[in-house]
């Protein structure tokens, strides 16, 4: 198990360090300051062996947390404690930056205590820990005894992510599908690979215990139901889903608080969701992308110290939806030593600390189409290493789910307290953005 | 030095404004000052001298402060353990607190202090919480066992802590059961044998059970544990899976793993092609490319995984290439290991593909990464044959590219394909030769020194080439040494009348001037064969060489199991067994697939199961020995009349030697006894006759089981055989009855039966069988072991009277141990197995709780054989005693029995 956790700044002087293990020493803490952080070379592992200790690391911004072990422990384990760490660090003080990290420290050691014992990670949602790990101190002594025992059953209870009593004088919630689509396109326009990778982001702000069912156009269950030749589904095209038409995913996985094991004998998502944000489920599809741009581009090399780089871009969906945030980025080689641009629409500059032509445009329509020209002066090179012509790539908003994915319904059942699916208001929203959207020139 | 000095100076004086702060009378101000205590103990700086006062604060009804105290106590309680006696009060009195939130932080911590004398204070409070009636408390206590077996392991054990573990996995409370298994499990590894977890089906059926309702950590606490566990059917096996496949859906990428974990080990023990077996085969791959979508960190842990996922079963992901295409933005751990796997599922379907962004790669920026990618080009032109022209001319354009890296990695690689398709691409020489000048790294110099050599008689100025590189002989490496000399041999052996002058020169700068011992005795050795004997020197140096295996990098066989079992741990990241980089008892344990019962007929080795270790397992022969390979023909020993191939040499290592897997192509089963089948007369020593077969024993009757596969262009007749005089006069019974002509590519199984009424003459190794086959082109010969065990004659039962007196009769100096080593088996299906070979169980007694049987065989030529198997409970390791009156007629029959037992009992 983990023997031992520490936080560094980008400096590698100890900010955090909690040891959990007998045969973690402090010379561990050293250990990984030298060789990993202080090391010449660019990480190429984040597990790194030293003398028979084991460290894992992450870093957010400058900051590096490392786990540190002398056993064969799960490592995907490990690293998925440390993105919850940093998951509860950020819910509790936001950023994790030195700064936070410095005036939280005695938060932090209280919350690495609860959550990790003797280097077994405990339960670790937000929601429950805030109720009795506050910064202004444990509340325990103004707790009556019934307040203590249901903080200890949520803490250890079936349901950990939410607590008994919650009440709202307005039942909502509020569904986000958000997509990034990914796209890797070879100079000639053909796809080399194309996914989504979608979640399904929900805020809750209902009351009591809600039990709440999930629908979606899965080819799986939409297949299911035409052969059963059942016609009312429940709440169709309530939440705005029009189209008929299903997709194919090719998995998807779900927040602890979905129930499992009836999404593989039904495929039917039923939870009870914790309260405020919260990510529901993450999938994965691969067929039939809605590809919401097309880029060509077209580079010459004019002699040894001149390129000409012309790019178009299409955009291809409804004329009616609106994209924004467009960026385009076309890579420059190193010994660029000027850049003459002419684009249609936007504004196009060359950034030479970024090594790239940074064309923005604000807002596009479907099926337009735009252009940019650039001549770009070289500097005459000894160098023998060939440019390595990185791909041209994309950045984009877009109002719909690349993926096709539409929400059918979203039911929530409270029977003890008095409201019932109809009187819940309901919100989604659909964002499609890049992921990696990449061409290759 | 005054400045340090000064420093020290701040320092005490700081320490003593603390002292005073944490006595101060306010209670706000004495929880600053631990709070400065704390930060200054963070950053490493000594602030154990504060103790006593620390400890004087603890004393509160302030939670917060109260936890401040209690951080410092675990730092410092070890350095200050008589001080340290000062809280066990303290703690005591917490354990019957009325909040469980106290009583728990109490136990959590007062486990962390790792000082003798207090241990034994902690027990009755201990006692007390781990019946506690919150589940909190509880299942903090579960872990605070685990604290305490950690200190004092001996003491946990006579508390019957133990037991109180085992009966929290009946809790009602899933974290609880959770944190009880996970104890429970850390503490089993260091008792291997102690079947701790007690698993069985009613214990696996409550941990299924709140599977489904404990946090993601308790789930992959059940799940690892459940890994460990050996169904006792394919039913109960089937049933597990049905209940763990939901985990695969689950947002924490280690629960997923661990539930990959778990099916990999039971798809073992399901029958194959069923509907069951392929729908979760069908069902893993996708989680398996969720995890990629994940952060680099568990992308890198899962693409470790996949590696060897795919290497056990590479059906699973074989349609799934494109997911692991390099982005430009993963990190470099990230891409270097999607090119690994990238190269393991290239195949004729996909290779267009994956050469294009094999290309793309070879002009990144990384020289790791774009050294590998060139690599990976060769390799796709070693393993998918349709391809290797295309690759070739990649390699071509990369070679243009003149960047120097790029250049030495593909003369490295372009070599390999030489070796696989000989006659073929040596066209392009000339383009290599261009380069030589630009190569300074010691691999891609020697397999230019290769070339060169090896195509001497294609390249006019061969001899220049290679007195270029003779001018610095002792600066270059040992590996570019040997290559040069090898190479200069050759180039003299094809060009005898100019190079004359040159092969003199290699062999005194390898002889006498080098003090380097393999490159002297190679020297000498090509001297001698020189001047002795032109011709066989030619036939020796310029011999066929093997065919270069398809795959390479593969994982040894039994290590791929073992890590299979390691799924998701750092096993599986680092791809070594634990032992390897984990101290003391901890995961010395070594972990097996497990095994199908009753599946003798599946004719499959269980072990190794996945269709692809059966189908076309490669040869691995390892490239770099090729060298070496040259020479190995001169270790025949004395040329006797019988011309031997290579091939004898290889079958006698095979046996005696652990590398059996890598040389098997096939498995066959005979009983339950395997032997393997071994190809005896490659093509290229026979004119393209192939023989491979094997030997067994069925119903009193030895055979000698063969496969004929005429590889020629012209057919082949008038077979015959026999065999050379030898140890157990084994002759055929009836001449090789192959009564029709053997067509080009076509193959002829024959069952030869066999007796041992020939001439004897005793051979070394014993079992050793010298063969003539002869047909319409040629006679050939080849040599092979005949497995001991077909020499077991049906009535090697002795009487037990007789056993025993002749036990005794034999003297103590005809008596050989040895020990089998994990060998996981009960006595009563040891002795079933050795009887399945005629080894008969004579007595079996169990003395001390250990089992001891007593066994007999016999050889065909009447040697008795005597055996004493001591065989201990929960140790794997077996000790077998053998005796036999003719010992000197047998001398290293011994060994060879010893390892017929332990391939018997090794299934």
């Amino acid at each position: 198990m983990i023997g031992g956790l520490f936080i560094y700044n980008h400096k590698g002087e100890v900010l955090i360090s909690r040891v959990y293990r007998d045969d973690i020493g402090r010379n561990a803490v050293d250990a990984f300051r030298v060789n990993v952080i202080h090391a010449r070379q660019q990480v190429r592992s984040p597990v790194t062996n030293i003398a028979r200790t084991s460290f894992f690391h992450v870093k957010r911004s400058n900051i590096w947390l490392a786990a540190v072990t002398k056993q064969n422990v799960n490592a995907a384990m490990v690293f998925e404690f440390l993105y919850k760490m940093c998951d509860v660090m950020t819910a509790y003080f936001g950023k994790i930056s030195e700064e936070n990290i410095k005036n939280n420290f005695v938060l932090i050691y209280e919350l690495l205590d609860e959550i990790l014992d003797f280097g077994y990670p405990q339960n670790s949602e937000t929601g429950a820990l805030k109720t009795f790990i506050t910064q202004q101190g444990i509340k325990g002594q103004h707790q009556t005894k019934e307040e203590q025992s249901q903080i200890t059953s949520q803490v250890t209870g079936q349901i950990g992510w939410r607590r008994e009593g919650i009440k709202y004088r307005r039942n909502e919630l509020f569904l986000d599908v958000l997509e990034s689509v990914n796209l890797l396109m070879s100079p000639q326009g053909q796809v080399l690979s194309a996914h989504v990778s979608g979640r399904v982001v929900m805020k809750s702000y209902l009351s009591g215990m809600p039990e709440c069912k999930f629908g979606m156009n899965d080819k799986i269950v939409i297949d299911k139901q035409g052969k059963g030749g059942t016609t009312d589904e429940p709440g169709k095209s309530e939440l705005g889903g029009s189209g008929k038409q299903s997709i194919a995913i090719d998995d998807c996985t779900f927040h602890q608080c979905v129930r499992l094991s009836k999404f593989d004998s039904e495929r039917s998502i039923s939870f009870i969701p914790p309260d405020g944000e919260y990510e529901l489920m993450r999938y994965r599809t691969t067929k039939d992308i809605i590809l919401p741009f097309r880029v060509i581009p077209l580079v010459r090399e004019v002699g040894r110290t001149k390129l000409e780089v012309k790019v178009v871009i299409k955009s291809n969906f409804k004329p009616s939806l609106l994209a924004q945030k467009i960026e385009v980025r076309i890579p420059t080689p190193l010994n660029t030593s000027g850049v003459q641009v002419i684009c249609m629409k936007g504004k196009a500059k060359y950034k030479a600390s970024e090594n790239a032509i940074v064309w923005k445009i604000k807002r596009m329509a479907g099926m337009k189409e735009s252009q940019i020209s650039a001549e770009i002066e070289l500097l005459p090179t000894n160098d023998k290493k060939k440019w390595a012509r990185p791909p041209i790539s994309m950045n984009f908003e877009v109002p719909f789910a690349p993926s096709g994915l539409k929400v059918r319904y979203l039911k929530v059942f409270e029977s003890k307290l008095n409201y019932s699916d109809h009187d819940v208001i309901k919100w989604v929203r659909y964002i499609g953005r890049s992921g990696i959207y990449e061409t290759r020139c | 030095n005054m400045t340090s000095k000064y420093f020290k100076n701040q320092w005490n004086s700081e320490i003593f404004e603390l002292k005073a702060e944490l006595n101060n009378e306010k209670k706000e101000k004495r929880k600053e000052a631990v709070k400065k205590v704390i930060a200054a103990m963070t950053v490493g700086k000594d602030v154990s001298s504060l103790f006593p006062d620390v400890v004087n604060c603890m004393q509160t009804d302030n939670l917060e402060l109260k936890k401040l105290v209690y951080l410092y106590l675990m730092n410092y309680a070890k350095s200050q353990p008589d001080m340290a006696i000062m809280a066990v009060n303290s703690f005591v009195k917490d354990c019957e607190d009325p909040n469980p939130l106290i009583r728990a932080l109490a136990v959590r911590t007062m486990g962390c202090i790792r000082v003798d004398k207090i241990t034994e204070y902690l027990c009755e409070p201990l006692r007390k919480c781990l019946k506690d009636e919150d589940p909190y408390v509880r299942k903090t206590a579960a872990v605070c066992v685990a604290k305490l077996h950690d200190i004092n392991a001996q003491m946990v054990e006579d508390q019957g802590f133990l037991d109180s573990l085992r009966d929290l996995i009946a809790d009602s409370n899933p974290m609880v059961v959770a944190n009880a298994v996970a104890a429970l499990s850390e503490i089993s590894e260091s008792h291997p044998n102690s079947n701790l977890l007690d698993l069985n089906p009613q214990n696996i059926n409550k941990l299924l059970t709140a599977l489904n309702e404990c946090t993601e950590w308790g789930q992959i606490f059940i799940l690892d544990c459940l890994s460990n566990y050996n169904p006792k059917d394919e039913r109960e096996a089937q049933s597990i899976c049905e209940r763990v496949t939901p985990r695969l859906s689950h947002a924490n990428s280690a629960v997923v793993l661990s539930a990959v974990k778990v099916l990999m080990k039971f798809l073992e023990l399901l029958p194959k092609d069923t509907d069951y077996y392929n729908t979760l085969l069908k069902k893993l791959s996708p989680p398996l490319v969720t995890l990629l979508s994940g952060e680099p960190e568990v992308q890198y842990v899962a693409l470790r995984n996949i590696n060897l996922i795919v290497q056990k079963r590479p059906e699973i992901l074989k349609q799934e290439i494109k997911v692991f295409f390099v982005k430009y933005n993963d990190p470099i751990y990230v891409k270097l290991e999607k090119l690994d796997i990238m190269i393991r599922l290239a195949s004729h379907a996909n290779i267009a593909q994956v050469l294009a962004e094999l290309k793309e790669y070879a002009t990144e920026v990384d020289v790791d990464f774009v050294r590998k990618a060139v690599r990976a080009i060769g390799r796709c032109a070693i393993k998918v044959e349709q391809s290797a022209e295309r690759c070739v001319s990649t390699l071509l354009d990369l070679i243009q590219t003149k960047v120097n890296y790029v250049v030495q990695e593909a003369i490295v690689v372009i070599r390999d394909i030489f070796r696989k398709y000989p006659n073929k691409y040596e066209s392009i020489i000339a383009t290599l030769c261009e380069n030589l000048d630009s190569l300074d790294e010691p691999d891609a110099r020697a397999a230019m020194i290769w070339i060169v050599g090896e195509y001497a008689e294609r390249i006019d100025n061969a001899d220049e080439l290679l007195e270029s590189f003779l001018e610095g002989f002792h600066d270059e490496s040992t590996q570019v040494q040997l290559t040069l000399l090898t190479a200069i041999v050759k180039l003299f052996l094809k060009k005898p009348s100019e190079t004359q002058e040159l092969v003199q020169q290699v062999l005194s700068l390898a002889t006498q001037d080098s003090d380097n011992p393999d490159l002297r005795d190679r020297g000498y050795i090509y001297w001698r064969l020189l001047s002795t004997d032109p011709v066989t020197a030619k036939e020796v140096v310029l011999s066929e060489k093997p065919l270069i295996s398809e795959e390479t990098d593969l994982i040894e066989p039994t290590l791929l199991d073992e890590l299979i079992c390691h799924i998701g741990s750092l096993a599986s990241v680092y791809h070594k067994p634990p032992n390897a980089f984990v101290e003391g008892s901890h995961g010395i344990h070594r972990k097996h697939l497990p095994i199908q019962h009753g599946s003798i007929d599946t004719g499959e080795s269980p072990v190794s199961a996945g269709p692809a270790a059966s189908i076309d397992q490669p040869q691995v022969i390892p490239s770099q020995g090729d060298l070496l390979g040259d020479l190995l023909n001169l270790d025949l020993g004395p040329p006797v009349n019988v011309p031997q191939g290579s091939s004898m040499q290889i079958g006698a290592v095979d046996l005696l030697g652990g590398g059996l897997d890598s040389l098997v192509r096939r498995m066959y089963r005979e009983h339950s006894f395997l032997w393997f089948v071994k190809v005896w007369l490659p093509a290229v020593k026979a004119k393209g006759l192939e023989i491979s077969g094997t030997f067994s024993r069925r119903q009193g009757h030895m055979y000698m089981d063969m496969s004929f596969i005429n590889k020629a262009l012209q057919h082949m007749t008038d077979f015959a055989i026999q065999f050379n005089k030898n140890s157990f006069g084994v002759i055929p019974t009836t001449p090789l009855a192959m009564h029709t002509p053997l067509m080009p590519s076509q193959s002829i199984d024959i069952s030869l039966p066999l007796n041992t009424i020939g001439p004897v003459m005793k051979m070394d190794p014993l079992n050793n069988l010298q063969v003539a086959v002869k047909n319409n082109i040629d006679v050939f010969y080849f040599s092979t072991l005949i497995p001991l065990s077909v020499f077991f004659v049906e009535d090697g039962k002795m009487e037990r009277q007789v056993f025993l007196a002749t036990w005794k009769d034999i003297p103590n100096e005809n008596e050989l141990q040895y020990q089998i080593k994990e060998c996981h088996l009960n006595a009563d299906t040891v002795s079933g197995k050795l009887q399945n070979n005629n080894i008969y169980t004579i007595a079996k007694r169990n003395v001390e709780g250990q089992d001891m049987l007593y066994q007999s065989l016999k050889l065909t030529n009447g040697i008795w054989i005597l055996a004493e198997l001591r065989i201990q409970p929960g140790n794997p390791n077996y000790t077998v005693n053998a005796r036999s009156k003719e010992i000197d007629r047998l001398q290293n029959a011994f060994d060879i029995v010893q390892n017929i037992f332990k391939d018997i009992l090794h299934p």
